[in-house]
């Protein structure tokens, strides 16, 4: 993957902007020493690494200001950064970059449940915003499954996902304003506890634009009131086609259950010697979840079942406690850990339209003989959003290019068949190189007009989202 | 005027446009600064693409009746969850609302306070910018995270930024049943508590409005439920004895008087053939009651809990002082050309945001032809 040359003058100017960034931040907020900024080298796409030029942490939107205005003014690339969660290497430095990190920022500024609210500081983490305000039974409904660990700046730069927004939406839709920093350090409001724009939507092309039009400082998010309970029901299926099928059979029946979760027999069988759910070996196998109250969810799971009885399932597992309901998705939630364990994996994040799903599977397997690596599936069947994991030698010559090679061609069967690259991690460097697979210039174009109009001299985060000879011009003539 | 009947033709007259062009749908939504230019009907370019009811996914060309989308939709047990408002009888026009009009101006109703806005549903567009190029972004699929998302962009832009060909929608399944729950004679401040307390319920409110003076006169809150039979059932009786302690409460089950209820507040029919103007206004629901005073209105409602006030006032006046202070936004939906002329009808932008509106307009449109100044 390449990454541009850092721009030597940017490197021969290193020690006048830390001097400048320390008259700003509190000196621990200036990381410049090399074994220190050695931290920041990475995010969760761990193949790459580079270490900036400096990080730095400000705490709150003021800080964040002052360290743009240095950097702009020095003609200083600017990396922002959440919690470096991003399998896309969203955050990646550039050796003439400055790390922006909003670590510091990770307070509650207003709880309102009379409008159901939540303003945070985006260095918060995603699940920590729910935990802000379970006590009184709402939530923040995007859950990305690195919730624990994520930032709601990261969460907005990819317009994060997560299991539940099937019935709750994206990051995007719950999203109602934000409080961003520009690159030249003007601060600007966009939305707020209202809902929709009165002009143009700018909020809406903020959102999901992988921190290359401002730093996003502070964050209004929508809360809701906690369903009154929730219940799994686990199906076995003996073929993709079925359980496929399945999946469109409950979504056509008016049902709109919360997720609806696939896994296919590799994950299967590398979950159960891992976690030991007590899954059934068979071919294919989803988890569906609905939420209300005990008639509600008794009334819905009539339905699914009924749906399912349709399909001959091998296996159909209903729940009646929560223990049974935990076991349920026991398998699922250590499916991830459970694929490390036998090997180095990639996760892929590719959306096709639901249902060509059983023929992307097959393709699947298919290249995976081609290519001689293991993949396993699991993912998020109810939209789309498929993980194909796969597997190779980190320690093996070769393996990893492989490895990126079949993964680049799962995502461009995911755009023949009617998809997209990636549905919920985002672009970053891991798939800018593809862009051209899902867009023509003139669609890469317009897009990196709206940077042109935020950010005229490609600062932020410059070499991500589009292929580096797209960008190149525009680079360059800013340099 | 003119009409293309396909993409290639949309590209072609734009690219070869001389002057201004007035960007237009089926015309039954005439919001915004008037505009001079040659007339550019988007109708002839109509059809389903594509729909998909299994995989909740419907792609249409712009110039399609939204009558023919909601039809073809209905005949699967589906529907457009925003709930899109048809402007014809508050506006007083005649036509064929289409699609592509509902996406340029992101029209939704009531439900957009559960389900979301227009802009929530659309998964992608194609439309043709201000140099003549054809252009997409999104696609068809539910999560997209592919690139800028220039979808929410073109959603509510008016026809400023490009004119859309095509539009993909996530749609959803029509609930079996609804109920609606009545809360009678409550002043705009308990409405909107009540409002608030069921909103803030788990019951999964897709309607939450309050009329001052209903249709018998007395003051209505209306709450809606929308599911399963008995589900819908078992919420509306909960909610009910929620609601109890804010006054009397009923509850609405026949399906004809719920939806023609929610119909006459989703189209704002209130005010149709009243004198004055009337403006829609986005806030903090909280807020609505305070600046429900301050407003001087001749009429008011509130729906998404408050979030979004209706007011009619009498001709030409500026109701933004009224918002000082209390922040949100308002458009001026109904008013003489000439108080158009004056009164800005989008609600002004602080310097940088305006900046960046601006820049993005000239990014699209350099020339200044689509529907040019219609936005401010």
């Amino acid at each position: 993957m390449d990454m541009p040359q850092p721009n030597a003058s940017v490197l021969a100017s290193k020690s006048l902007l830390v001097k400048r960034l320390q008259q700003v931040l509190p000196t621990d907020a200036v990381i410049h020493e090399e074994a220190e900024t050695r931290a920041y080298e990475c995010d969760a796409l761990t193949a790459y690494r580079c270490p900036p030029l400096a990080a730095v942490l400000p705490a709150n939107t003021e800080e964040v200001a002052a360290v743009m205005k240095i950097c702009h003014d020095m003609g200083v690339p600017v990396v922002p950064r959440g919690a470096g969660t991003s399998l896309a290497g969203g955050s990646l430095p550039t050796a003439d970059s400055v790390i922006l990190g909003v670590s510091r920022m990770n307070e509650v500024l207003e709880t309102d449940y009379e409008n159901r609210f939540i303003r945070v500081q985006t260095g918060r983490t995603n699940l920590s915003v729910t935990g802000a305000v379970e006590e009184n039974d709402f939530f923040y409904a995007p859950d990305p499954s690195s919730q624990l660990a994520c930032a709601i700046a990261g969460n907005v730069g990819m317009n994060s996902g997560g299991a539940h927004c099937l019935k709750y939406g994206v990051t995007t839709n719950n999203l109602m304003g934000v409080t961003m920093v520009l690159m030249d350090g003007t601060v600007v409001e966009l939305g707020g506890a209202h809902v929709d724009a009165g002009g143009l939507d700018l909020l809406g092309v903020v959102c999901g634009s992988e921190g290359q039009l401002g730093v996003v400082t502070e964050a209004t998010l929508r809360i809701l009131h906690k369903p009154e309970g929730a219940r799994p029901v686990l199906m076995g299926f003996d073929s993709n086609e079925v359980a496929g099928q399945c999946v469109s059979d409950i979504i056509k029946a008016g049902v709109l259950p919360v997720a609806i979760e696939f896994m296919d027999r590799p994950v299967i069988r590398a979950t159960e010697a891992f976690a030991g759910a007590g899954y059934p070996d068979c071919e294919s196998l989803l988890i569906v979840e609905v939420e209300g109250s005990e008639e509600e969810i008794a009334e819905q799971l009539d339905k699914i079942l009924a749906i399912a009885r349709s399909h001959n399932p091998v296996e159909l597992r209903e729940s009646t406690n929560a223990d049974e309901s935990a076991r349920i998705w026991l398998g699922r939630k250590s499916a991830f850990g459970a694929m490390g364990q036998i090997n180095d994996y990639m996760c892929l994040d590719g959306t096709i339209p639901v249902n060509q799903l059983p023929y992307v599977l097959r393709r699947i397997g298919e290249m995976s003989q081609q290519y001689g690596l293991g993949v396993g599936n699991v993912f998020h069947a109810g939209d789309g959003n498929m993980h194909p994991l796969i597997l190779f030698d980190a320690n093996k010559p070769g393996d990893l290019e492989l490895c990126e090679r079949f993964g680049a061609d799962i995502l461009k069967l995911c755009v023949e068949v009617g998809g997209c690259l990636t549905g919920e991690h985002g672009v970053g460097i891991e798939k800018r190189d593809l862009m051209v697979d899902q867009f023509d210039p003139d669609d890469l174009d317009i897009q990196m007009a709206v940077k042109d109009v935020f950010d005229p001299d490609w600062l932020l985060n410059p070499a991500k989202v589009f292929p580096l000879a797209a960008s190149e011009a525009r680079r360059m003539a800013a340099e | 005027m003119m009409t293309p009947q396909t993409e290639a033709d949309l590209a072609e007259i734009i690219a070869g446009a001389a002057g201004p062009l007035q960007v237009q749908g089926g015309g039954t939504r005439p919001i915004g600064v008037p505009v001079e230019g040659e007339l550019l009907q988007t109708g002839g370019m109509s059809g389903i693409d594509l729909y998909e009811p299994g995989a909740l996914t419907l792609v249409v060309k712009a110039g399609t009746p939204l009558a023919e989308v909601e039809a073809a939709l209905d005949a699967e047990g589906q529907r457009l969850p925003f709930e899109p408002m048809d402007h014809r009888v508050l506006l007083g026009t005649s036509g064929e609302p289409t699609v592509g009009g509902m996406a340029a101006a992101n029209v939704s109703g009531p439900r957009r306070i559960q389900a979301g806005a227009c802009r929530d549903f659309m998964l992608g567009v194609r439309f043709v910018d201000g140099m003549g190029r054809v252009l997409k972004n999104g696609g068809r699929v539910m999560k997209n995270v592919t690139g800028y998302d220039l979808v929410k962009l073109m959603a509510g832009s008016y026809g400023t930024l490009g004119v859309l060909s095509e539009v993909s929608f996530k749609v959803l399944p029509k609930p079996e049943t609804a109920a609606t729950i009545r809360v009678a004679g409550l002043s705009d401040e308990r409405a909107v508590a009540a409002m608030a307390a069921a909103l803030g319920s788990p019951f999964d409110v897709s309607g939450a409005a309050h009329l001052p003076q209903g249709p018998e006169g007395a003051a209505l809150t209306m709450i809606r439920v929308e599911g399963f039979e008995k589900s819908v059932a078992y919420r509306a009786e909960q909610l009910k004895s929620r609601l109890s302690a804010f006054g009397e409460v009923a509850v609405d089950t026949g399906a004809e008087k719920i939806a023609a209820d929610w119909k006459r507040l989703r189209d704002v029919e209130a005010f149709a053939g009243q004198p004055g103007d009337v403006w829609r206004i986005s806030v903090k629901p909280s807020d609505a009651p305070t600046l429900g005073a301050a407003l001087k209105a001749e009429g008011l409602i509130y729906d998404w809990g408050g979030g979004l006030v209706w007011a009619l006032v009498g001709a030409g006046r500026d109701i933004r002082p009224a918002l000082a202070g209390i922040g949100g936004h308002a458009t001026l939906v109904r008013a003489s050309e000439e108080t158009r002329k004056t009164i800005p009808v989008f609600q002004p932008e602080p310097g940088p945001v305006a900046a960046l509106s601006q820049g993005v307009r000239a990014k699209f449109d350099p020339r200044g032809i689509l529907n040019p100044g219609l936005m401010g």
